[in-house]
Formats: structure tokens, sequence, C-alpha cells
């Protein structure tokens, strides 16, 4: 593969110098540049993560597709994880300027190697879940992002300014839907309320780990692929979303919640990070069946990939018979 | 190159223009048994919101691309041929349309 | 005399609501089935398609749905808006034919039928882009791109399985014979498309059929597939799609569609 070649003749001294001068001076890395091992690893680890997010989360929305209530809301929801299938392209073909195909991610994924958000691991029960994943799930994902569409890896950084700018709708169709169900009958209301209740902590839980405990932050940090930690984005997000709960007059699980005016802030309540580590271990609610369908999408589309390239081998064989462009 | 496994399609890079009067650009990639699939995954892919009025698809494999080492061989020797800007001459006042 | 005119009128209108309701449900259940795939295709980018191609037809469906409910508002004075046709009628009232109701059975089943489905919108909308109804017309004119797409979109994945291994051979035939005993129905006159094809706002579908058979059979010739030799399905008692009568898989799709519009009556979304 041409674009992940590292040139032979970079000195590493010299090479790691000029890497360290592009990051210091907040430039973008592009494929064929020396760069560390361990930012190529890093890299690949969570760009293949947020990749394998896109499609493991069109699998909760899609759930709602043929029960959805109305044709406009259909629609709505099918663009919506469609653009969600083409975000995990956008994403997946980002990784592969890295030097690792997409069917080695994928098989990583199929096989529990790599990891997708947590978040995904949890079910629509309900119509209202779709609003509510529109809301807080994609308002937090979108939190994560913008910041990643400045991302010291090019082809990241871009993949990003792509799905950052489809994305916009995304949250704000969530907020519709909830809004519409707040203000409808108490039926409807209490769907809101119930959906709301189940995934506030959990959407908390997508930014990571406390900044104390994460793992990978600081080296990502360090090589400029993260901005922010993972606290000041937490925060970020519960600040924009606790006066978007009062406009919608849904409440907020959390007793904990109030304005501090001298941090300038919301405080918030302790998270269960024992729940977060026990669905991260794969124990949540849909772990298992959110993977199995996965693989068994793939596995059922094996003799239709091997029938595409089959084809398109007859095809150039027969062109080259007949001495004419296929 | 090792062997793909047989359910494995290649890449290709999709290049999009934008509107006529611009040139095409690298949007990204994707994968698709042949050309002409290819094309239309891109179609489907790259243009869900109208960005396109033309598109290229290219075999990756076919790219061949300069090495960043090379970027001193390469282009710095361009660096002193000021005299290709328009820059570089000296116009006498008064003189316009040139 | 104008009470004469004032009839023929309602009963050309009524013909119009009833044709019309018919391509609105053709195009709101093709749209479905291809919805279900939608986090389940062959591969990502196909994933990308088949959406791509549901939303067109639910898009079709919505204008169409919506043109029929004010059609027969001119006769009932009662309107009858996109979402309560297709919420609120039960299984029996579905005028859609029985190819696009057919399941997901595997990828072939789903590239037949849209291969056939599409092949026949193709030459409708071909017509109907010159109907002497505005609102038809406007519809169709828009829709032909759309569905010349989808039919492309179909050969040729019909050309790859069709000629790609002797498994997607295998299967290519087996989900042709499942829906080969439906095409008839699409081609089928009646009082209806006689009394829209003479008002020249509709067409006889059997004026479709040389052109759609023209289609088929270039594409399963290069897809090196060959025609079924299948007769087609009967009706019941004479009745079929078109009259509401349709197979048993379609009362799931109707209930599951419905199941939630129905559990919250007159509220909105």
């Amino acid at each position: 593969m041409v674009s992940t070649e590292t040139s032979p003749r970079a000195e590493p001294a010299a090479a790691r110098e000029r890497f360290d001068a592009v990051i210091a001076a907040g430039e973008r890395i592009e494929p064929r540049d020396w760069m560390p091992d361990d930012y190529r690893a890093t890299l690949v680890r969570q760009i293949a993560q947020h990749a394998h997010s896109e499609i493991i989360g069109m699998q909760p929305e899609a759930n709602w597709i043929t029960r959805a209530p109305s044709l406009k809301r259909k629609a709505v929801l099918i663009a919506k994880v469609q653009d969600e299938a083409g975000h995990g392209l956008y994403l997946y073909s980002a990784a592969e300027t890295l030097g690792v195909s997409r069917a080695e991610l994928l098989d990583m994924l199929h096989e529990g190697r790599q990891k997708y958000s947590s978040i995904f691991n949890y079910p629509t029960l309900t119509w209202a879940d779709v609003g509510v994943i529109g809301w807080l799930v994609d308002g937090a994902a979108i939190t994560n992002q913008v910041p990643l569409c400045r991302c010291s890896y090019g082809p990241y950084a871009r993949a990003m300014v792509r799905v950052c700018k489809e994305e916009s709708f995304h949250q704000r169709q969530g907020f519709e839907i909830l809004h519409v169900l707040a203000h409808g009958t108490p039926e409807q209301r209490a769907m809101a309320q119930d959906a709301t209740d189940r995934w506030y902590w959990p959407s908390l839980m997508m930014f990571g780990p406390p900044d104390a405990e994460s793992a990978h932050s600081a080296r990502s940090m360090a090589y400029g692929i993260k901005r922010f930690s993972n606290d000041e984005l937490r925060q970020r997000f519960v600040d924009m979303i606790v006066p978007q709960a009062d406009a919608l007059g849904l409440t907020l699980p959390d007793p904990d919640l109030r304005w501090n005016p001298e941090r300038g802030h919301y405080d918030f309540g302790e998270i269960d990070w024992a729940e977060f580590t026990q669905v991260l271990k794969g124990n949540g609610p849909c772990n298992r069946q959110r993977l199995s369908h996965r693989r068994a999408a793939h596995a059922e589309g094996a003799w239709v990939r091997e029938a595409a390239r089959a084809h398109a081998a007859k095809r150039a064989r027969r062109a080259e018979h007949e001495g004419s462009p296929a | 190159m090792s062997e793909r496994p047989l359910d494995e399609w290649p890449l290709w890079e999709v290049f999009v223009r934008a509107r006529r009067g611009l040139s095409h650009t690298h949007v990204g990639s994707l994968h698709a048994a042949d050309a002409e699939h290819a094309l239309h995954n891109a179609r489907d892919l790259y243009t869900r919101r109208r960005e396109g009025v033309s598109l290229w698809v290219v075999p990756a494999a076919s790219i061949t691309a300069s090495a960043p080492d090379d970027r001193e061989v390469l282009f710095d020797p361009a660096d002193d041929k000021v005299y290709r800007h328009p820059t570089f001459y000296s116009v006498p006042e008064g003189v316009e349309h040139l | 005399m104008p009470e004469e005119t004032g009839a023929q009128t309602a009963v050309v209108d009524t013909a119009v609501a009833a044709y019309v309701l018919r391509l609105g449900d053709d195009t709101l259940i093709a749209s479905h089935r291809l919805a279900e795939l939608v986090a389940s295709a062959p591969q990502l980018e196909e994933d990308v398609a088949v959406a791509n191609i549901s939303l067109d037809l639910l898009g079709q469906a919505r204008s169409l749905l919506s043109y029929a409910g004010r059609t027969e508002e001119q006769l009932t004075g009662v309107l009858r808006t996109e979402d309560d046709l297709a919420y609120l009628r039960s299984e029996n009232q579905f005028v859609n034919c029985r190819l696009v109701e057919l399941p997901n059975t595997d990828f072939a089943h789903t590239v037949v039928r849209q291969l056939l489905f599409s092949g026949f919108v193709f030459e409708l909308y071909s017509e109907l882009a010159d109907s002497t109804d505005e609102t038809v017309a406007g519809i169709a004119g828009k829709a032909v791109k759309e569905v010349s797409y989808h039919r492309d979109h179909a050969a040729r994945w019909t050309a790859r399985l069709g000629d790609g291994t002797e498994e997607s051979a295998r299967r290519m035939e087996a989900a042709l014979d499942t829906a080969w005993p439906y095409v008839a129905e699409l081609f089928t006159d009646d009082d209806v498309t006689r009394t829209v094809a003479e008002a020249g706002v509709g067409v006889n579908p059997s004026k479709l059929r040389p052109a759609w058979d023209a289609f088929v059979d270039r594409t399963l010739q290069s897809a090196r597939l060959e025609r079924p030799r299948v007769p087609p399905i009967t009706g019941l008692a004479g009745m079929s799609g078109r009259d509401g009568v349709h197979t048993e898989a379609f009362g799931y799709l109707v209930a599951e569609m419905q199941h939630l519009h129905r559990s919250h009556p007159g509220a909105s979304w």
C-alpha cells in the first residue's frame, strides 16, 4: 500500500524532530509522514473505535425505523441511520490511511478485540428513545467530536469536519421529537421522561473515565489527537443540556444537579463507574445482541461480496479475451 | 501484497467536482468490486447532500505518491525561481493592465 | 347535462383517487421492505445505497398518498392525510401489488423484487410524466429519474449475482422463482385503470408490458439467468393485492408499521 510506506531514508532522530515540530506548530501529520509507532497505534485504536461506534450505533435506531409513528419521522430516521453508515465509512477510510484494512478492523470488532462506544449497549425501548439518542447521545458525541476537527492527523480531522457538518441535523431532530412528545398526551410525556431517565447517566459516561483514571488521555493530548480532557468535555455537556431540559419541561434524574456560581458551572452527581466497567466488560444489556447482529450481517453478506468480486474478475477476463475495454 | 480473502473488495480513492469550474478534489475512499461499482457507491456515499456534479474513482493501488522525505529535493528548487511570479518585475509608474 | 357531466367527473375522480392510492401503496410498501435492511446489508456501502432507494420511494409514497387523500376529499368532504392512509387503514384496505410485500429472504430476493418492481414503475412513470393531471405528471416527472437509478442498481446486482459464483446464481434462480408468479398482477387492467387511461390521467398497465419484458429479458440475459417457467399465482375468488387481498407476510408488516401510531389515537408525533 503506497500511502503507508515510510521512507527508508528517514533518520529516526531527524524524523522524530520533524514530527515533533509539526505537532508543536499545530500543523497536520499526513499519511506518508514518518510517525512514532505509538502515535500510529493510538490513532488506529481511536479511529477504529469511532468507526465501530458509528456502525454499531445504527442498530438501536434502526430498531425503530419500521415502527416510526409518522412518514415524516420515518424518512428522517432512515436518513439519520444512513448518515451513521456514511460516517462509519469516512472513518474506516481515514483508518485505512494508517496501513490497516477495513476488513482487519471489522475482524477485530467481530472478535471483540476492538471496542465501540458503550452507549450503544443500552436498548431503545420506546419511540422516545430515538428522540433522546438524538438529543443526549448525539449531543455528547458532538461535544466530543468538534475538537477532533482540529486533530493533528489530517485524514481523521478531515473526516471529522465532514461528520460534524452532517451531524448537526441529528441532534436537532432528536430534540424536536422530544419537544413534541413532552407537549403531547400524558402517555407521550411519560414516555419522554422515562427515556430521559434511562439515558442521562449513560450519556455522561460517554466522555470516558475521570481524567485521573483515563488510560490513554495524557498521550492523546500530547500528540494533539485529543484537545480537551474527559472531565472538561463532560462539564461542557452538562452545562449545555440543563437549560435544554428546562426548555423541554423534562427533569434530569440527578438530585445533585445545581448551578454553582463560584465555578460558573453546573455541579452534578457521582457517576456509577461500576456499571460503566461492567458494560465495558461486555455485561451491558445489549453487548451480545449488538455484536451478534453485526457478525450475522457480515457473515450473511459474504456470499454477496464474493459474488461481486467473482463477477468483476469474470468481466475483466472477458474484456482481456476480446481485447476491448470492459 | 498478500492474497485478499475472497469476500474483500479493493479500495478506491474518490474525487468529487463540487460544481462546474472547479477541479475534482479528493474526498475519501471506499470499497467496491469494480470501477463501475465504485462509481455508484461513491455517488451514494459522497454526494448524499448534493456535494458534486462529477465523480472520479481511482484504484488506490494505482496512485504513486511522492515521499515526504523527498520534499526538499522536489519542491525546494522552486524557492529561488522568483522570476516565475509577477511581483518579481518592476513596472514603470502609470502603466496599467500589465 | 351539467348533472351528467358532474356524475362523470365523479366517476373519473373516484378512479383517480383509487389509482393514485395504488401507486402510493406500492411505493410505501416497497420502501418499507428496503428500510428493513438498513443496518443489515451485506456491505456498509450497500446499507447507504439501500437507504437511498428506500428514501426515494418513501418520498414518492408521501406525495402520492397526500394526493390520493386530497382527491378523495373532493368526493367525500373528508380529508385523510398521508399518515391517516399509511397508519389507519387495515391490511385489507391496502391496494398495493403483492410483489412489493415479499420479504427479504436473502439479498437475492431483495434484488429480484427491486428489479421487477423498479422495471415496472420506470415504464409507468415514464408514461405518467405526460399525464393530463398536473400533479400526477409532476410527481412522475421527478420520480422517473429516481426510479431509473433504482432500476440500474437492481440490474447491476442482478448481473453480479447471476453471473458471480455458483451459490449466488443458485440463490438468484430461487428468488426469481419466488417473485415471478406475482408479476402478472402488475400488468392487469381493470375498471380503475381503464377509466383513468381514458381520461388521460393514467395508463392501462398491460401497455407497459412489452417494454418491461424487453428490459427484464436483456438484464437476465446479461446476468446469464433464465426467465423462470412458473405460472402466475392466482388471486382469491378473482381478487388480489389491488382488491386488498394480500400475502400472509403482509399482515406482520402492517402490524409492525402501525402499532405505535395506533396505540396513541389522535396524538401528534
